[in-house]
């Protein structure tokens, strides 16, 4: 049987695959894109390689080493175009095939531990005209850039907040684009606050510094304007974009009278925080903390036994991050022992970073007046169309604070995307026009027990005989 | 009256924020709870346009739909079956129109050609189940009805002699002269709290939910199984197609009967029954994608009827609940029965059967 089964084959996965082969156990490893790598190490197919993915990517000998090992590893079995679709009573339902393909296969996986690293992807506020095309969330920009090589527009502003602005920059730049400028939404004298407050724990991530150098130095090179305690609060444009309205803001990004000014574009590319991949966790049964990631302890064990987590789903802190965790939720899973001689740098690597991710978080926290950039006429779930006002009045012609009769009633999140990019907005919307100006039932967005999209027929017939005992 | 009503958690965040919203006769044989049905179907009906007028536009439409059903019987024997419910039916004057094979596939084009036979029930509807909630709610409230959300019962509010005279709740106490409780599956455990004795069990129930497509399911669709279901006492798993587009364009795929406690998991196996017993019905959703499965818990009392009127042994206490999967149809009946009850006056159907005191609820163990 499986002994280790791991879900998502970025850093945080493939470090836990590695660890896991290790100690001798089985593994399978399972993706649902085309290619192992995950949202940092996107890169051209195999058959198209590119001299300079180096150059591209940080860490790329890590990556190579690591995917290269795995995949020569008869012991590993690496599944890619593997859609995770639900878990329960600890088996693992997957479909293998090209997401709206037809004849995918349904495999069915039961694991003495399964490891979930299924990332997060970054989130977009829903700005006034966010749904123009020529805006791209940072990520989805980045993964163009990185993964086809293609440039989003030739004058492209980057507006947001948090660290990865800056290499989404600077990818843009190296496919071609003119980055009008990178608006972060945060204050120097708060950034500077929070990356200061304690500079001897900055001593303890030197790669991350090296790693910030660089991003400030490809900014320097090609002149890239950075700003912060700005945010773009509109965009507009006829067909699609056509300029940006960016605002001065207040530490709760409200915005400052008379600090607007007016800019041509033709892309805009968004990332106000991430969001991580939660429904499997959720649906296996995992608690979330406080800040709605997985719960982890020191193990890298969820609150359910057998099921370990690792990477941005626990939270958010760069590849490095990521990479430490993985190795030491691999090795747990795979039944080895925290004091391990294995487990020593990847344990103090880990505990540094994370104090530098908690206040890289804290430095980059959305502000709570973010909802003033907004209208009425804001469109705020995409998939089905509902705007700002729908919400508001919803809330107040029922009176309601529950959010799933919110939902029904607006059907804010109710369309294909399942509310994986409007959730957390409606949330923050709804509860702002809600009595009290708090919503009080324990349902969340993020509760979808199927976790991608299926076809009847595919969850009709695809049945458990390929059930690994 | 003067009406206060608890909720521990928001409105309509129950068993009525997590089903469909049939209101159905079909799949009621003759009795009693067709009676309430066939009643409560014609209240709806007058509801839904004094509700949008009260309300006005602004408020979420209701979204009822009397579009019909049809029951598609698989087999032979199955037909047979389903002719002589219908026969029945039609006895204490239910609309139930027996169609041949090709009178069925023009009524609803996508049912499978396979079928042996089928039944059309034109007064079958639908409404939102969350919004229409939420829309009774509101308009209690606006004949002034104080509604207290995220406050639960935690117990008996007593005067010297024990007797009940409201309830104690996570927000200070209640005084009231009688106490309804209508406590979905939740509903013993209230009960319980207040010095009643109420069986009502959850009745686990789960359905997929499609992406958006083009209308092709014109009317509620049902497999004869789901006549048997509903009347069933099993308490394994038991699965009938019950499919419906909703006004959005999504498709509504139901649904299972399982007594699994309050084990709110997905189960897939149930949701692969699911499946594959719509497909047999109507082939054509083999191709549709479904992006989501939810459900809930029916409140299920022993003999599957209502539970309408007051506790046998503690005065002033009431309850309106055991709806199992019907409570969204039976609502406004329920609610007539009740008052007429408390203000002692007569009812307007026979209430006998949904007392709480009756032969099939005391007695056994
Ligand atoms: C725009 C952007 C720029 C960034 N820049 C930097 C940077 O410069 N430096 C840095 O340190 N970090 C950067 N990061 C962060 C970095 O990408 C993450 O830290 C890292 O990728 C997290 O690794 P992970 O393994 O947790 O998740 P991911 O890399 O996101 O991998 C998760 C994997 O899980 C798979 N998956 C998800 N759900 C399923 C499912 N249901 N079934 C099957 N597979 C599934 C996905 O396909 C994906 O491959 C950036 C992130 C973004 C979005
Ligand atoms: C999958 C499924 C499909 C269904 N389909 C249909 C259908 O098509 N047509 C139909 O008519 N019916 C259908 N039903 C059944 C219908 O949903 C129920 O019969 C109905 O919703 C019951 O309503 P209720 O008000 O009795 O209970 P609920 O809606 O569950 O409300 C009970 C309330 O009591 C509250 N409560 C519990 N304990 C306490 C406490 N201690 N203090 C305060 N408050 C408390 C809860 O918070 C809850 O809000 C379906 C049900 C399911 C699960």
């Amino acid at each position: 049987m499986t002994e280790v089964l791991v879900i998502g084959s970025g850093p945080a996965g493939l470090a836990a695959a590695c660890a896991a082969r290790a100690l001798g156990r089985r593994v399978v490893l399972l993706d649902a894109s085309d290619y192992v790598g995950g949202q940092y190490w996107r890169h051209l197919p195999p058959e198209r390689p590119a001299r300079r993915e180096a150059v591209l990517h940080h860490g790329w000998s890590r990556f190579q080493a690591m995917s290269q090992a795995l995949e020569r590893d008869p012991l590993c079995e690496i599944v890619t175009s593997a859609h995770v679709w639900a878990i329960d009573a600890g088996r693992v339902h997957v479909m293998v095939g090209e997401a709206d393909g037809a004849g995918r296969e349904a495999r069915t996986y039961a694991a003495a531990a399964v490891v979930f690293a299924t990332g997060a992807f970054d989130r977009a506020l829903p700005i006034p005209g966010w749904d123009l095309p020529g805006v791209f969330t940072a990520g989805g920009a980045q993964a163009l850039a990185k993964g086809e090589r293609v440039a989003v527009g030739q004058r492209v502003v980057v507006a947001g907040s948090g660290p990865f602005l800056l290499p989404v920059a600077s990818s843009l730049v190296q496919a071609g684009s003119t980055v009008v400028g990178v608006y972060e939404a945060s204050h120097l004298a708060h950034l500077a606050r929070q990356w200061t407050a304690r500079p001897w724990q900055l001593l303890a991530t030197p790669a991350k510094l090296l790693e910030l150098a660089h991003y400030a130095s490809v900014h320097v090179k090609n002149r890239i304007p950075y700003a912060t305690g700005r945010a773009v609060t509109a965009i507009h444009g006829g067909q699609r974009v056509e300029s940006v309205t960016i605002s001065a803001i207040d530490e709760t990004w409200r915005p400052i009278p008379g600090g607007d000014v007016v800019v041509a574009a033709d892309a805009v590319c968004l990332g106000h925080g991430f969001t991580p991949r939660v429904e499997l966790p959720i649906a296996a049964g995992c608690r979330l903390d406080a800040r709605r990631f997985v719960q982890v302890d020191e193990h890298q064990r969820t609150s359910v036994a057998a099921f370990y987590a690792a990477g941005e789903i626990t939270g958010i802190g760069g590849v490095d991050l990521s990479l430490s965790e993985g190795t030491i939720a691999g090795h747990m899973a795979a039944g080895g022992h925290l004091e391990d001689r294995a487990l020593r740098d990847a344990r103090a690597r880990r505990d540094a970073l994370r104090s530098f991710a908690e206040r890289l978080e804290r430095a980059h926290r959305i502000g709570e007046n973010w909802t003033d950039w907004l209208s009425d006429e804001t469109i705020v779930c995409r998939c089905e169309e509902v705007s700002v006002g729908r919400l508001r009045s919803v809330a107040e012609t029922s009176r309601s604070s529950g959010l799933r009769s919110l939902k029904l009633q607006s059907r804010a999140g109710l369309g294909a995307c399942q509310g994986r990019m409007c959730g957390r907005s409606v949330e923050t919307i709804l509860a702002a026009a809600a009595p009290g100006g708090h919503l009080i039932d324990e349902s969340t967005t993020d509760r979808r027990p199927i976790a991608t999209p299926i076809r009847l027929a595919e969850l009709a017939f695809g049945n458990d005989k390929s059930v690994e005992k | 009256m003067d009406v206060t009503i608890v909720d521990r958690g928001p409105a309509a965040g129950g068993t009525s924020a997590a089903g469909e919203g049939n209101l159905l006769v079909s799949d009621k044989g003759p009795g009693a709870e067709l009676e309430l049905a066939k009643y409560s179907l014609d209240l709806w009906r007058s509801l839904v346009g004094s509700l949008e007028d009260e309300l006005g536009s602004a408020f979420a439409p209701v979204e009822y739909d009397p579009k019909g059903g049809v029951v598609a019987a698989s087999s032979a024997s199955d037909a047979e079956a389903l002719f002589r419910f219908a026969e029945a039916q039609r006895g204490v004057g239910v609309d139930a129109r027996t169609l041949s094979v090709a009178e069925a596939l023009a009524l609803e084009p996508e049912l499978s050609p396979a079928i042996a036979a089928a039944v059309f029930y034109p007064h079958d509807a639908q409404v939102q189940p969350a919004v229409a909630s939420e829309a009774l709610l509101a308009s209690a409230r606006a004949a002034g009805t104080r509604v207290l959300t995220g406050t639960a019962i935690t117990g008996a509010l007593r005067d010297s002699g024990g007797r009940l005279i409201g309830v104690t709740t996570t927000n200070g106490s209640i005084s009231a002269d009688d106490v309804v409780v209508a406590a979905g599956p939740w509903s013993g455990d209230v009960a319980r709290l207040l010095g009643g004795v109420l069986h009502v069990g959850p009745r686990k129930g789960l359905l997929l939910v499609t992406t958006r497509m083009a209308h092709r399911v014109l009317h509620k669709v049902y497999d004869t199984s789901y006549v048997g279901a509903v009347q069933s006492d099993s308490s394994a798993l038991q699965t009938s197609s019950v499919i419906e587009s909703t006004a959005a364009g999504t498709v509504l795929i139901g649904s299972s009967r399982q007594d699994v406690g309050f084990d709110d998991r997905i189960d897939v196996a149930v949701l692969r029954a699911i499946a594959a017993n719509a497909i047999r019905l109507m082939p054509f959703l083999a191709d549709a994608m479904v992006m989501r499965a939810y459900g809930g818990f029916r409140p299920f009392s022993r003999d599957h009827l209502p539970i309408i009127g007051p506790d046998l042994d503690v005065p002033g206490l009431w309850y309106a609940t055991g709806h199992e999967g019907a409570g969204i149809g039976l609502a406004p009946a329920t609610a007539e029965l009740l008052t007429a009850l408390l203000l002692g006056e007569p009812t307007s159907i026979a209430v006998e059967a949904f007392l709480p005191g009756r032969a099939s609820l005391v007695g056994t163990a």
